[in-house]
């Protein structure tokens, strides 16, 4: 076992798989010899070759269109979106064309493509580096959406998302880059898509979140058991398209309260989506009306006020008193 | 490139393909037969027996002369209006026509047939095609993948992007742009200041050249040479067909009249590409009235054909599109395949 960083972790997913299975191909911008912006590539092209690891152009929907080519013609690719805020240029692939390529086909063709994509504010990024805009593919039939919390599960699912056989969008959040170890085997291994995981056991109220968010709730669980003696649970989704319904239910079961903290503004991210399911599916077993913390609608913030505008441990305390007092 | 005039004599001899005569004969068959298909779809679609139908009258000559200079194993990624190029390639033509009136079978390409069906979105079709080719260049397959536009689509950033792609990665690609005048109701002169489409090539450092499209021989010869130099690895061209849709742009309400004169329709009609190739091979003694009839009853037969085993596609249902959307199914769509399977009563 090895203590990586999540980009250590990422670029051994990645070199496993390039290593494993020769229609796996990893291209983008600066992804080749400069083995990426984030260095998630390092190394990749000296190891197997400009055939397998590539610089493109710069031009997101000619990166995503050589993707859903590459793919439909037996390939695996690994498409980096260097920002995921720079996906807008990439959209009617990622979701008009790729999302609906075996659909369309009746499954003659098909997209097995991971799109990685770096996210996520803390790190005072310049203007469209940061923005949350998970919520914009979870509304898009036929994609996966995972956002991965830690080096494990980024290593374990990346591996899961490029042996997918339909297209799955890898959402890296920049903060979780370096800021954090975690013993990962150095072996093969996958964590399964569509599936959440407890992060912290409670019994008072279930606390549903993804991403950097993960983080800042189990902080605000320790810190409000230790100040008020009450247990939240912590539920990791992964993945935010398919949720993990299951969990969330058996989780409220127990609890008969929730939140949902997402670093998206309150009407994007999966938040109201993940509500409205609660309220289908388990609305007997609560005690009082979900929750959502989140940012408001604004814009992502500028750099000087980003730490005020993303949620803070204590707006999750707020949240969690609320819910409780109701 | 011209080889044909609208008369149907040879202008340019240097650039005489060597065709056989059954060949030439079969470029003709080929042509005949696809404007009795456009005309009768174009029936089918007011008597509510096809659904979608962008109509090819005219660009017969651009279409068949252009498919015909490919091997069966090269791709074709057509836009809507590319119907005919990709039946000429293998996709059946009751598939066609249940794509046209909205049926999941429609656009299952079977697995010989190297087809896309026709993009709907502008572009999206011009940055596929670089995948494709990449992917018969990593495998040391000698196959191009080749794409079609029309003029509105060059004024797309897709377009350029595709282009720019298959440069830089030096991909065996052919851009096919079928300038037809108009967009709907917008001319050629409202997309782009530039003098011709072929020239946008070199912002992709790329061949591009500028073909008489009414004249199949020239589409022919254009689309060889470029598919030619792409399948011996000598990267990506563009062709831009100076041609002309007699039709309206669809059949979905659009009314030709509000754009475009008498006099514009009737100066182009004189260009026909039918007419010209069938002086040209009528003077060869390569074509007879007799030939044209037989070709005509014979697609008439088609059509009618493919539209029985269209009515014999079973009906889709719910459960059919959730099945089709993963290779497994997620969990909330197989929740809400059990919901929509009981409202069915399936």
């Amino acid at each position: 076992m090895a203590q990586w960083t999540m980009i250590q972790a990422i670029t051994n997913a990645l070199d496993l798989e390039l290593g494993s299975d020769e229609r796996v191909l990893v291209f983008g911008e600066d992804v080749g010899h400069n083995g990426g912006v984030f260095r998630a590539t390092d190394g990749l092209q000296n190891k197997y070759g400009k055939d397998r690891v590539f610089d493109t152009p710069l031009a997101e929907s000619g990166i995503a269109g050589l993707a859903n080519g590459l793919a439909t013609q037996g390939f695996r690719p690994v498409a980096e979106i260097q920002f995921f805020g720079f996906v807008f240029e990439a959209f009617d692939q990622i979701a008009s064309q790729a999302a609906r390529m075996r659909y369309r086909s009746n499954g003659a063709y098909s997209c097995p493509i991971v799109y990685r994509a770096p996210f996520g504010g803390g790190v005072r990024t310049p203007e469209m580096h940061a923005d949350s805009l998970e919520g914009l593919f979870v509304q898009s039939p036929g994609l996966k959406v995972v956002i991965p919390s830690n080096p494990y599960d980024a290593k374990g699912m990346l591996i899961s998302a490029i042996r997918d056989d339909d297209p799955v969008l890898f959402l890296e959040h920049m903060k979780l880059y370096r800021s954090m170890r975690q013993e990962v085997p150095e072996e093969s291994y996958t964590v399964p898509l569509g599936q959440a995981v407890v992060a912290r056991e409670g019994k008072d109220i279930t606390i549903v979140t993804y991403g950097a968010m993960v983080h800042t709730a189990l902080k605000a669980a320790d810190e409000w058991a230790k100040a008020k003696g009450v247990q939240a649970e912590v539920i990791d989704l992964r993945t935010v398209s398919p949720i993990d319904l299951d969990t969330i239910v058996t989780s409220i079961k127990k609890t008969h309260r929730a939140i949902v903290l997402q670093e998206a503004q309150r009407s994007a991210g999966a938040g109201a989506e993940i509500v409205a399911q609660i309220a289908e599916h388990a609305i007997f077993y609560l005690e009082a009306p979900v929750l959502r913390v989140s940012p408001p609608d604004t814009v992502y913030p500028f750099g000087l006020i980003e730490d005020e505008w993303l949620p803070s441990q204590n707006q999750v305390i707020r949240g969690l008193e609320k819910v409780m007092s109701l | 490139m011209q080889i044909l005039s609208p008369e149907g004599k040879v202008v340019n001899s240097d650039l005489l393909p060597k065709l056989s005569d059954d060949a030439l004969r079969e470029l003709m068959h080929r042509m005949v037969f696809t404007r009795i298909w456009d005309q009768r779809a174009v029936r089918l679609t007011r008597q509510g027996k096809l659904g979608f139908y962008a109509p090819v009258a005219g660009q017969e000559g651009s279409m068949i002369g252009s498919e015909y200079a490919t091997n069966k194993e090269d791709f074709i990624v057509p836009g809507y209006r590319d119907v005919p190029q990709c039946v000429w390639h293998g996709w059946p033509l009751h598939q066609a026509f249940l794509y046209s009136r909205g049926h999941q079978l429609g656009g299952q390409m079977p697995k010989d047939v190297h087809v896309m069906m026709p993009q709907i979105i502008i572009g999206a079709q011009i940055v596929q095609t670089p995948g494709i080719a990449l992917a018969f260049k990593l495998k040391g397959e000698k196959r191009v993948a080749i794409t079609y536009t029309g003029d509105g689509g060059t004024s797309q950033g897709d377009f350029y992007e595709g282009m720019n792609f298959a440069g830089a990665l030096h991909l065996p690609a052919v851009f096919i742009v079928q300038n037809n005048q108009f967009a709907i109701s917008v001319p050629v002169e409202l997309q782009t200041a530039a003098k011709t489409l072929a020239q946008k090539a070199t912002a992709a450092g790329i061949p591009g050249v500028q073909v008489d499209g009414m004249d199949v021989l020239a589409m022919y010869v254009a689309t060889k040479q470029a598919v030619d130099r792409a399948r011996n690895g000598d990267g990506p061209s563009m062709i831009e067909a100076i041609t002309f849709r007699y039709g309206p742009h669809t059949m979905s309400g659009d009314d030709p009249t509000r754009y475009r004169t008498k006099e514009v329709e009737s100066e182009w009609e004189q260009r026909d590409p039918l007419i010209r190739f069938r002086t040209y091979l009528e003077g060869r003694q390569l074509w007879t009235k007799e030939d044209e009839d037989r070709v005509v009853e014979e697609a008439k037969d088609a059509v009618n054909d493919a539209l029985k085993k269209a009515d014999e596609a079973p009906k889709m249902t719910i459960p059919d599109l959730i099945d089709s959307m993963f290779k497994e199914l997620p969990s909330d769509l197989v929740r809400q395949r059990e919901e929509f399977s009981a409202q069915e009563g399936m």
